[in-house]
């Protein structure tokens, strides 16, 4: 064949050029392994976000691990009281960096109109929360906007190649 | 298959003659008997409720404690207890004093008593001599005082610091048998679909004996709810059991409406009556669909959410929410039905079977599914009774009880509707019987769109529903009412009924006391599920472990509704 191209030649229409950081960011970004810590109504909402209506496999987040060794993501959807505060801590303990949070609805972002003896006023009195989505229960819109902004997040993090967070 | 009581029988003046000694006195307040006895003489009354044919009362229905500070002596423990032959309900009350607040445990009369008589320990700090296991079961054990008291301040927390890894310790089962080992299911597992949390002793495959800890959810609703007014209240009982939300809104509505004792009009009821069923089902789906997927079949699940999201939509136009609807108010809605809710509604009756008939398919006559679910988890007629199951669990098992014909409310009488009962009380008649359920449902919703018409939407009586926007901005007398309501609430007359509804689990009951005020002075919630879990680990004695998920599934626990 006459104008058959040489790899070499190939390969050299297909460049771009990148920052390593930029490149990880993105994958990382566009494969977020949820681990979802459900405990509550929100659960359900959960649910119906990964059933096939709303499909949060279309964001790249369908891949549920529910071992905290496997996931990347931790989506606190319910109430956490101070009975499963330990456990919460635990499961954010085990995962492994990097690692992103989610608190999802009310009652995970502030306690929710729990304002009561046995329930944790909000989880990031216990772990670090990157996004928080308001709404009891947030609409499955709103968790996956919360995806969204969460994978924005991530493309802008910096120093984050090698590091461990503190 | 409404039994009416051809001899009516006066139990409290039949208690009163019996035991002249211990019972103080029976009083009646909008039909519910109430009966105070004195402490020393509780056993012998409940076993003789129990055991007398005439009387009947086999159903241990709720144990709680009531916190009359001020008043001497200061607690009271209230017994709820049903016969489920003769269609009677009595309360029992027991006085008890600061000081000594202790009574005769009666688990030896019902074994159901064990885990209610220590959520009355824990929140209250009622003792109950003879109990063998009393320890706090909702909070967790590093908590202080108790929290139902009305002296324990509503905020007032005790952060817990550590985990418990050990619920208990297994001297007999584990001690002398080193090939069995200790295994933690929960509370965070995908397969306990909550925060439920089981330990079981098991060897090889086999459980041995387990034990289950609750509590991980328990979101004091009971004192919230001692802290908002009547209509606050509403909000918090979407979250009870959350699969089916608009049935709890509808039940502590009836309830409040049973201590105001009004009754509302004909359409407010068929509305309660469309929407109630239609959540049934949506519930009823959830359950399944979990159910089968711990047994392997996961494209049910999937499936089964389509019809759900297809009743989100009609409840997402009633009310603007999806899940946690707050839709029923005391004496109506809030706001009108859509004026597409019969369109939307007859769409999804004719949808809704094929979900059910092509699931019904797939997995019915299947046999992996006949194999993994017949026989498995048997809960006897007896045993369900003498653990105070109801709803599709106690049905499944063979008893014939289901509130909406036993004991009508909302006009359930004049539908035509049956109601599904198993024979064996395995995993695969709990589901059979939900399956039947479902179609039921539809039944009922289809007859009452048929007399579905255009009328109220709320009851036109100022100090309970509030008035209209407009009327509120353009006429004084409006404004006042809904300055009054929104600021003070309703203030029903003070007295103390148990209203109880079939929710999807079973009972739901509500017991209210109100001393006038704009607030519940005790709201005790008689979760279906709570016994229900009691009974289970009963189930998984010497089953596999892989069928233990099965049968946690088939019971459908809700944390939000066992925990509250």
């Amino acid at each position: 064949m006459p104008n058959q191209k040489t790899w070499a030649e190939k390969l050299q229409e297909n460049w771009f050029t990148t920052k390593l950081e930029t490149y990880v960011n993105w994958a990382r970004k566009s494969s977020l392994w949820p681990m979802p810590f459900g405990t509550a109504c929100c659960a359900i909402e959960f649910m119906s976000v990964l059933s096939s209506h709303y499909d949060l496999a279309r964001f790249g987040a369908e891949v549920l691990r529910f071992s905290p060794r496997q996931s990347d993501l931790l989506i606190v959807s319910g109430t956490v009281t101070d009975k499963m505060a330990p456990v919460l801590k635990k499961i954010y303990d085990q995962m492994p960096e990097p690692k992103w949070v989610i608190a999802m609805g009310a009652c995970a972002s502030s306690g929710g109109f729990y304002r009561a003896y046995h329930v944790v006023q909000g989880i990031d009195e216990i772990i670090p929360v990157d996004i928080y989505v308001g709404g009891c229960p947030p609409t499955p819109e709103g968790l996956i906007h919360g995806v969204m902004l969460l994978q924005k997040k991530i493309e802008k993090e910096k120093g984050k190649l090698l590091s461990v967070r503190d | 298959m409404t039994v009416e009581l051809k001899e009516r029988v006066d139990v409290g003046q039949i208690l009163q003659e019996r035991f002249p000694s211990c019972v103080v006195k029976s009083e009646e307040f909008r039909g519910d008997l109430a009966v105070t006895v004195r402490r020393d003489g509780l056993l012998e009354v409940v076993s003789f409720l129990k055991n007398e044919p005439q009387l009947d009362f086999d159903l241990l229905l709720d144990i709680c404690g009531v916190d009359r500070l001020g008043r001497s002596p200061r607690f009271d423990c209230v017994y709820h207890l049903r016969s489920l032959s003769k269609r009677r309900l009595i309360r029992l009350k027991v006085p008890l004093d600061e000081n000594d607040p202790e009574v005769s445990s009666i688990t030896s009369v019902w074994k159901g008593a064990n885990w209610f008589e220590r959520e009355t320990y824990d929140l209250f700090g009622l003792k109950f001599k003879g109990h063998p296991n009393l320890r706090r079961i909702l909070t967790h054990e590093d908590f202080k005082g108790h929290a139902l008291r009305k002296d324990y301040p509503a905020d007032r927390r005790h952060p817990l610091a550590r985990t418990t890894d050990a619920l208990t310790t297994w001297p007999e089962s584990v001690g002398e048998h080193p090939e069995r080992m200790v295994v933690n299911i929960g509370p965070s597992h995908p397969a306990t679909h909550g925060t439920l949390r089981i330990q079981a002793v098991i060897e090889g495959e086999t459980v041995v004996e387990s034990d289950s800890e609750i509590g991980y959810l328990h979101r004091c609703f009971e004192k919230m709810a001692e802290n908002h007014t009547y209509a606050q209240i509403v909000a918090y009982t979407d979250r009870l059991n959350y699969c089916s939300s608009f049935m709890n809104n509808a039940g502590f509505a009836l309830a409040v409406e049973k201590l105001l004792d009004i009754q509302v009009p004909e359409r407010i009821r068929l509305i309660r009556v469309i929407l109630s069923e239609l959540t049934r089902i949506m519930d009823h789906l959830v359950a399944i669909a979990a159910n089968l997927v711990d047994l392997g079949a996961i494209t049910n699940f999937w499936y089964f959410f389509r019809p759900r999201e297809e009743i989100y939509d009609l409840l997402e136009a009633c009310c603007g929410a999806r899940l946690t609807v707050n839709y029923a108010r005391i004496g109506g809605f809030p706001l009108d039905v859509p004026e597409s809710f019969v369109e939307m509604v007859n769409e999804i009756l004719r949808r809704l079977p094929r979900f059910i008939d092509d699931v019904d398919r797939l997995n019915t006559k299947n046999r992996i599914f006949q194999g993994r679910t017949r026989n498995i988890g048997v809960m006897k007629k007896e045993d369900a009774i003498e653990w105070g199951f109801t709803g599709p669990c106690l049905r499944a098992s063979g008893v014939e009880y289901d509130v909406r014909k036993a004991h009508p409310y909302l006009d359930y009488e004049s539908f035509d509707f049956v109601v599904p009962v198993g024979t064996n009380g395995d995993i695969y008649d709990r589901i059979a019987v939900r399956m039947e359920e479902m179609r039921q449902s539809m039944r009922i919703v289809k007859q009452a769109m048929k007399r579905f018409g255009s009328g109220p939407y709320k009851i036109d009586e100022k100090t309970i529903s509030l008035p209209e926007k407009d009327k509120a901005y353009s006429d004084i007398e409006s404004l006042i009412n809904h300055f009054k309501l929104v600021m003070e609430g309703i203030t029903p007359p003070s007295g103390e009924v148990y209203s109880y509804t079939e929710a999807a689990n079973g009972e739901l009951g509500f017991y209210l006391i109100s001393d006038g005020g704009p607030k519940p002075y005790r709201l005790k919630v008689r979760p279906p599920c709570f016994p229900i879990f009691q009974g289970m680990n009963e189930m998984l004695k010497g089953t596999l472990v892989a069928d233990s998920i099965a049968i946690l599934a088939s019971l459908n626990i809700i944390a939000g509704e066992l925990d509250r």
